[in-house]
């Protein structure tokens, strides 16, 4: 009983801002070290590909942003519909503070998905299923921001954003299956759930470990961003007025 | 019924006829999202005639030549039917007999399918030198094997 109200005590803005303040320290920490680790590795241990050569690096970077900008975007479709359903004030905020994050990682999946086609393909760009879902991805993040924030009632741009959110969900598995479902220029998945990899595992471990240190980023960005928004929006209560770094 | 029962019970539905008219939608547009076509579809005469499309396959090993003017005559194949292919420009690094290519261009009267853009498609396999040379040797190692009348390894 006691363990069920005391998680459900940091829904509250109050209890919950302290902790997201630990979380993102020790996020930051993480993401620091793993990053470090991960880079080292892409760049001096994982080998040269046998076709690609050096070029191949890139998905260091390219597959860690673009499998966080597909899950970055179902975590804040999960909090704006518990927002939705139970008028909680927190979970909107968790949306609202995920949203830049996951629009950043979209931008630079494309952006080093271009780099690398180029090379590789002979095209910056080309309009094939995972490219073109992928770019719709992006648009869906900066439409719940713009939405969001052209609406002055945080209530009523929270219900808003939150729908546009849910709505747009269908994309995701589009996404993760177009090189399935379609005849597609982008490669199907190197590493799969129920395949297995088809890299070699020192690869693979760098890109684990880069993957990691995305996620760590993004938890620990996320939790400044929603300590923000907290303060923002609750700076007419008593809690915020007493903080010792509000006061000053 | 509490009320948040009642928009959680709206949230679902509404996901569900979502998700249910999404597939209808795609389930209709079917292959029209693919971006080429197969030399099986070709063979078939299921491409445009007189159109600009996109034809995908490997590089039929032995098949590539290169005329004068940078004009490049090679074959596309699926292992089940074979397209020729004249393309005229630069080639990216990644084109090799054997490699995967989208070629975009359309059929001349002659069969020969005349592209104006040649891509290449990389698979999703990355391993290093080393590994590729290994595999490799024990691709041929198992055909003469195979050779010898034995039975594979």
């Amino acid at each position: 009983m006691s363990g069920r109200l005391s998680f459900y005590r940091f829904s509250s803005p109050a209890a919950f801002y302290p902790l997201a303040g630990t979380i993102g320290k020790v996020s930051a920490l993480i993401a620091v070290v793993l990053l470090a680790i991960g880079l080292y590795m892409s760049f001096f241990v994982a080998p040269t590909d046998y076709k690609q050569g050096e070029g191949y690096r890139i998905i260091f970077i390219h597959v860690p942003s673009a499998w966080m900008s597909m899950f970055i975007y179902l975590v804040m479709a999960f909090w704006a519909g518990i927002g939705l359903v139970f008028n909680t004030r927190l979970s909107s905020m968790m949306a609202q503070a995920l949203a830049p994050t996951g629009a950043i990682m979209t931008f630079i999946a494309l952006w080093t998905g271009a780099f690398w086609g180029k090379p590789m393909w002979g095209a910056w760009w080309v309009w094939d299923a995972r490219l073109t879902s992928e770019l719709i991805l992006f648009f869906l993040y900066i439409g719940f921001i713009a939405l969001q924030g052209s609406i002055d009632d945080t209530r009523r741009a929270d219900r808003a954003g939150a729908v546009l959110l849910l709505v747009g969900v269908v994309n995701i598995p589009i996404i993760y299956f177009s090189v399935k479902w379609w005849n597609t220029l982008h490669q199907g998945a190197t590493v799969s759930v129920t395949e297995g990899s088809s890299m070699s595992t020192i690869m693979l471990q760098a890109m684990l470990i880069m993957t990691f240190a995305f996620w760590a980023y993004s938890v620990a960005v996320a939790m400044y961003r929603v300590r923000s928004i907290i303060l923002e929006r609750e700076k007419d209560t008593r809690w915020v007025s007493e903080l010792p770094e509000v006061r000053r | 019924m509490k009320a948040r029962h009642k928009r959680l019970g709206f949230l679902l539905v509404g996901l569900v006829v979502l998700g249910a008219a999404s597939w209808l939608v795609f389930n209709a547009l079917g292959n029209n999202l693919s971006y080429f076509f197969s030399p099986t579809e070709v063979a078939e005469n299921k491409v445009p005639a007189d159109h600009v499309f996109r034809l995908g396959g490997l590089v039929q090993p032995g098949s590539v030549e290169r005329g004068e003017q940078l004009t490049v005559h090679f074959d596309v194949t699926d292992n089940a039917h074979t397209v020729k292919v004249a393309y005229t420009g630069i080639l990216p690094d990644l084109f090799k007999e054997g490699q995967g290519v989208i070629a975009q261009g359309r059929m001349g009267p002659d069969g020969i399918f005349v592209a104006d853009e040649v891509l290449a498609k990389h698979d999703e396999n990355y391993m290093s030198p080393e590994v590729a040379d290994a595999l490799e040797k024990g691709h041929q190692k198992g055909i003469e094997n195979m050779a010898k009348g034995n039975k594979p390894l």
